[in-house]
């Protein structure tokens, strides 16, 4: 969670624009008016610092993941889930042969609360990293106060599944969720349950669609239904998911409404391989060698399914599983 | 304020995208329409359109009324069109065979205890718990998304449902 008191090793003063600057082992990270500057021994990248903060948002939202999150074709994460790879240019084929190429790893807890405090200092008040261009002022600037109600949004992650007792809330006008701009004309009803005395904990029904007309959030993945590691992670998208996913293993799109367009790459080189176009009741999975980015021109609902397995990524490292769900 | 249509598919009315294949073929992204499915399924025939191991997602058409079923994991039911009213019932004497997975038919109206009933529309997700029997019905023909993990009953035909050039 990031406040304003956190402070973490590598934190430089404020520089002339009002921003503190960040190391992470041999990485350095400052930001001017328009850019994030990445540094490290062999190279220097520079990103738009609104897309940069975008990424940086949902690489912490996510908590690293699962395997690659690029922020673009340069700098990018790698979870191992109890440690992760900072990079940059690590799948990217050409710095990979000049040897440009940096990758360094680190504890989870140490990456994490670095990336923090840079997100807490870094967005300004008027910046919201998770809204869709509309929804939100300007990320350009000289420092401009903070929004910490925005960038530490939690996840929603389900015990069993959202609106059961004890699990995680709906959806409502009281609870802070409006209806989103784009979803108006969406359904609001709930289904019909009537529930025999002592069986409130078992006989329960949400309208998902109602639920996620309501997100606040574009491009997060959030948990509201749970079969042992079968995970259901629903979605609303607009605009261009602000990071390009690299898989460790197989993940699955079922688009719920409207349209996403997806440019799948090459995990390894970002060589394009395909394009897919998902339309209201396309199912389509994305294999495990892959990265991807999806484009919303409509908010859309798009269920995320992922199999939350730990063994899975060294099962399809040691050849155990394939990288695509079936063969025929 | 600008108006929005939020598109949502139909057993009667759905377009399908697909895969454009770069340098790939197009069956890696095992790609199909859950209603395109459904439209071309038996009443309460459990079609998988995605799988990750032994989990899988499974397309219901729902039709008339289903048979009693009981698994030993909680699933969940996602109406994507159409109306279902699902009964759940805490059984007497069956119970679930921890060893299999998916959920299994039963025989005739297993006996025990109504716990409720959810009637449910498109959007409406419900839990069908562990080791509990349910039962839906459907008055018109409604697409189901079942959540669960493969079972003797889950059917998988891709080559038959899927992109596959």
């Amino acid at each position: 969670m990031t406040t304003e008191k956190v402070r973490v090793n590598g934190e430089s003063e404020p520089n002339e624009h009002g921003y503190r600057s960040y190391s992470l082992g041999e990485f350095t990270f400052k930001r001017d008016e328009h850019f994030a500057h990445i540094d490290w021994p062999t190279g220097h990248h520079v990103m738009a610092v609104e897309p940069f903060l975008k990424a940086l948002m949902r690489d912490i939202a996510w908590n690293f993941f699962y395997g690659t999150v690029n922020f673009d074709s340069v700098i990018g994460t790698v979870n191992h889930y109890g440690n992760v790879d900072l990079f940059a240019g690590r799948f990217n084929e050409d710095y990979r042969k000049a040897e440009i190429d940096h990758l360094e790893n680190f504890p989870h807890d140490e990456i994490k609360a670095t990336f923090e405090a840079m997100l807490g200092d870094w967005v300004n008040e008027s910046f919201d990293p998770f809204a869709a261009p509309q929804e939100t002022g300007s990320a350009y600037g000289d420092k401009d106060g903070n929004n910490y109600e925005a960038v530490t949004r939690s996840r929603v992650t389900a015990k069993r599944m959202v609106g059961l007792p004890d699990d995680e809330p709906l959806r409502s006008d009281e609870s802070g969720y409006a209806v989103n701009r784009m979803f108006a004309d969406v359904d609001q009803s709930e289904p019909e349950v009537s529930v025999e005395p002592g069986y409130e904990n078992e006989v329960s029904a949400f309208s998902l669609f109602k639920y996620l007309s309501r997100s606040d959030v574009t491009w997060n993945p959030s948990v509201v239904s749970v079969c042992k590691d079968s995970l259901y992670c629903p979605t609303t998208e607009e605009f261009i998911l602000p990071i390009i996913h690299g898989n460790d293993r197989v993940e699955w799109f079922l688009q719920l409404s409207d349209e996403i367009v997806w440019e799948v790459a090459d995990r390894e080189t970002g060589r394009p391989r395909a394009n897919v176009v998902m339309k209201a009741g396309d199912c389509a999975a994305m294999p495990a060698d892959i990265r991807h980015q999806g484009f919303s021109s409509k908010r859309s609902m798009l269920l995320v399914w992922e199999n939350n397995s730990s063994e899975l990524p060294g099962m399809i490292a040691r050849g155990e599983a394939l990288n695509v769900p079936v063969k025929f | 304020m600008k108006e929005y249509k939020t598109v949502f598919g139909s057993l009667t009315n759905f377009t399908k995208g697909g895969v454009e294949v770069i340098n790939d073929s197009p069956q890696n992204y095992v790609f199909s329409n859950i209603f395109d499915v459904a439209s071309r399924a038996k009443p309460w025939e459990k079609v998988a359109v995605a799988k990750n191991m032994e989990y899988v997602i499974e397309a219901i058409r729902a039709e008339g009324v289903s048979q009693w079923r009981i698994a030993s994991h909680d699933e969940f039911a996602l109406v994507m069109d159409g109306q279902v009213t699902i009964e759940l019932l805490d059984p007497d004497s069956v119970t679930a065979d921890v060893a299999r997975t998916g959920s299994m038919a039963l025989d005739g109206e297993p006996s025990g205890k109504k716990m409720g009933t959810i009637v449910a529309r498109r959007g409406h997700m419900s839990l069908l718990p562990a080791n509990r029997c349910y039962r839906i019905s459907a008055s018109d023909p409604s697409v189901i998304l079942l959540q669960t993990i493969q079972g003797p009953d889950t059917v998988e035909r891709w080559a038959s449902i899927c992109q596959t050039r």
